[in-house]
């Protein structure tokens, strides 16, 4: 396995769910990235824009109507059994919600050691160590295994979230919106833990969020979903400091910044809520909604397309004059990136 | 118990869910006190007859003698046969049905309703439509029709009362599957290769158990009233005499002798009375919103 193939690579990843009455919540419809190891990969959007339901696919915790995910190299997308549990040893997700991520009815200790007896890793000696060694890792005390969740903080319920996440020695955490539950003190503890824990161990991560400024904290690439598709993609220095899709420019420019203080009017405000995923628009999803679109958005849907260096964008008018100043006028209020 | 959480916690002590149910049930007193009456009941009933040695079903004093006017305290039955002594080991038999009726009951609801719930789709389709049937069934008459086919014994019995209430168990554990399917430590639980059987009853199953474990109490005092009401009918075991069977038979001769209805009717109250002063505490105990006080 040479070191510079992908961990992750999902390509055209679909899923559907069937709803009562017939017809379809088009979740994921049709997204691709790529993660090479040791990076971050950030997934963002709007609820709704089925980021979690995507990083949940890859984790097989999803059924998927089509498309391919491989791990490492290997197509998990229709495997079952122990190949399934084996590769489940290399991607392990933290939850939401630490609140509701952990089994009330278990103590701490047990929630971190199921994955070593589940996926049948280690002896049972070498299990209890691994406890000891995942729980000083994520900063708890040994004699906090004996407590139930109940008796833990948010902020130390999701260091048991990623104690257990981390059990297997995954080389893939999936993250879903791992801080958005938790107080705004304890978000950067638990950033900061990640951070870290993907320098010391060489971790991937694939990043869920809605929110621009947790993911400009923490990841190195990052793609832009709206509706259950990829609209832009790029490295993090690429989307804010050159974001090309008109959803972007409403994204970053809803990060709060002390910079924007009496600069209210510099805010882009999207109006409406987005289409339905059961009937999403033929056209561009986003047309509707973007103070851009023309006629040719709301008839053809724009592809997504690569302008140089990994920077892909899905928009007719991604260089048009009128995108590209309102690009300048974004960047220029908000001098971050 | 005052400084327990301002204290640093120096020595955290492990606090299991069910301790703290335990804890709240402690200070309800009405639920204590249906324990209290359960206990009794239950050592009467088992050790009972070892201490109270008069032959429950043979002539012992003259017929229809009211309470207090023979050495046999509570009087005796049309039969001359001791009142008390027919308590004290009727107790066994109805406890006994009750019981294995309410285990019967529980088994066959949680499992059908756990599956349904868990799987959803077809599965809950058609396992569904089988809890509806036996729902719309009017399930007297349908324990009769099962006692009468098979012999009136203990067990056929108990399997026509479990075979028949069972259905509000299952809609019950559907309903508590669906709602905890969705809750991500199950998706944890699975990202961690748990598989389906074990989501099913180590993990969903454990976290559904407060309403089940009230309904299962519960379930015991209906399976007791529902043996009382067959034996009533005459539906019950020749060789063994429940109290339901005790009213029954002294129903004929209530004008001239109320005694041999009430005694085993008024051990029937009190049975049924206590199990819902328990089930009620127990309710009260797992509601997470009542623990903060």
């Amino acid at each position: 396995m040479s070191g510079t193939q992908n961990i992750l690579e999902v390509s055209d990843l679909k899923v559907h769910f069937p709803i009562a009455g017939g017809g379809k919540v088009y979740a994921v419809d049709g997204i691709s990235f790529a993660l090479p190891p040791g990076v971050a990969f950030g997934l963002v959007g709007e609820s709704g824009s089925g980021k979690t339901t995507a990083a949940l696919a890859c984790a097989r915790l999803n059924d998927i109507t089509a498309g391919t995910i491989r791990l490492n190299g290997q197509d998990i997308t229709r495997i079952e059994g122990e190949a399934l549990k084996a590769a489940r040893r290399d991607v392990q997700v933290v939850f939401q919600d630490p609140y509701a991520s952990l089994n009330p009815r278990e103590r701490a200790g047990a929630i971190v050691r199921r994955p070593l007896d589940l996926l049948k890793v280690g002896t049972p000696a070498e299990r209890a160590a691994r406890v000891d060694e995942l729980f000083a890792l994520v900063g708890l005390r040994p004699d906090q295994k004996e407590l139930f969740p109940h008796q833990f903080s948010g902020g130390q319920r999701q260091r048991i979230g990623v104690a257990r996440a981390l059990a297997s020695r995954p080389r893939l955490i999936i993250c879903d919106e791992p801080v958005s539950a938790l107080d705004v003190a304890i978000q950067a503890q638990i950033l900061n833990l990640l951070a870290r824990l993907k320098q010391d161990l060489g971790l991937s991560y694939l990043f869920i969020s809605h929110d621009l400024a947790v993911v400009q904290h923490l990841c190195d690439r990052i793609a832009v979903m709206y509706l259950g598709q990829i609209v832009e993609t790029g490295s993090r220095r690429q989307i804010f400091t050159r974001p090309s899709h008109p959803y972007t420019h409403a994204l970053i420019s809803a990060v709060p910044s002390p910079h924007a203080i009496g600069g209210a009017s510099s805010r882009i405000r999207l109006m409406g809520d987005p289409p339905s995923p059961i009937s999403p628009p033929s056209g561009c999803r986003f047309a509707g909604r973007c103070a851009h679109a023309q006629d040719r958005c709301r008839q053809a849907a724009p592809p997504l397309a690569d302008t140089g260096e990994g920077h892909a964008v899905a928009c007719h008018r991604a260089n048009d004059p009128e995108v590209v100043a309102a690009r300048e006028a974004l960047i220029r209020a908000a001098p971050s990136g | 118990m005052t400084a327990t959480s301002t204290t640093p916690a120096s020595a955290p002590e492990a606090v299991s869910p069910g301790r703290q149910a335990w804890r709240m049930f402690r200070q309800n007193h009405s639920a204590l006190f249906g324990l209290a009456i359960i206990a009794l009941i239950v050592l009467a009933s088992v050790f009972g007859p070892y201490v109270y040695t008069v032959p429950p079903r043979e002539m012992v004093w003259m017929p229809l003698t009211p309470p207090g006017e023979s050495e046999y305290l509570l009087g005796t039955d049309y039969l001359g046969r001791d009142l008390l002594a027919g308590l004290i080991n009727g107790g066994r038999v109805t406890l006994t049905v009750g019981l294995s009726a309410a285990v019967l009951t529980v088994l066959i609801g949680i499992t059908v309703g756990a599956l349904a719930g868990f799987f959803g789709g077809r599965v809950d389709d058609v396992l569904m439509r089988i809890t509806e049937f036996f729902q719309v069934l009017p399930n007297l008459l349908f324990a009769m029709v099962v006692v009468m086919l098979f012999s009136p014994s203990l067990l056929n019995i108990a399997v026509a009362i479990g075979v028949v209430s069972w259905t509000s168990t299952a809609r019950l554990t559907r309903a508590e599957f669906m709602r905890l399917r969705e809750m991500e430590f199950v998706k944890a639980e699975r990202s961690i290769g748990a598989g389906n059987a074990r989501l099913i009853w180590r993990v969903i199953l454990p976290n559904a158990a407060p309403p089940l474990i009230v309904v299962a109490a519960l379930s015991i005092g209906t399976a007791i009233l529902f043996e009382a009401g067959l034996s009533f009918l005459g539906l019950s075991d020749p060789n063994a005499t429940s109290w339901g069977r005790m009213i029954g038979d002294n129903r004929p001769y209530i004008l001239d002798s109320s005694w041999g209805v009430t005694f085993p009717g008024l051990c029937i109250f009190l049975t049924v009375l206590a199990i819902s002063l328990v089930g009620d505490g127990l309710n009260d105990a797992f509601n997470p919103k009542l623990r903060q006080r």
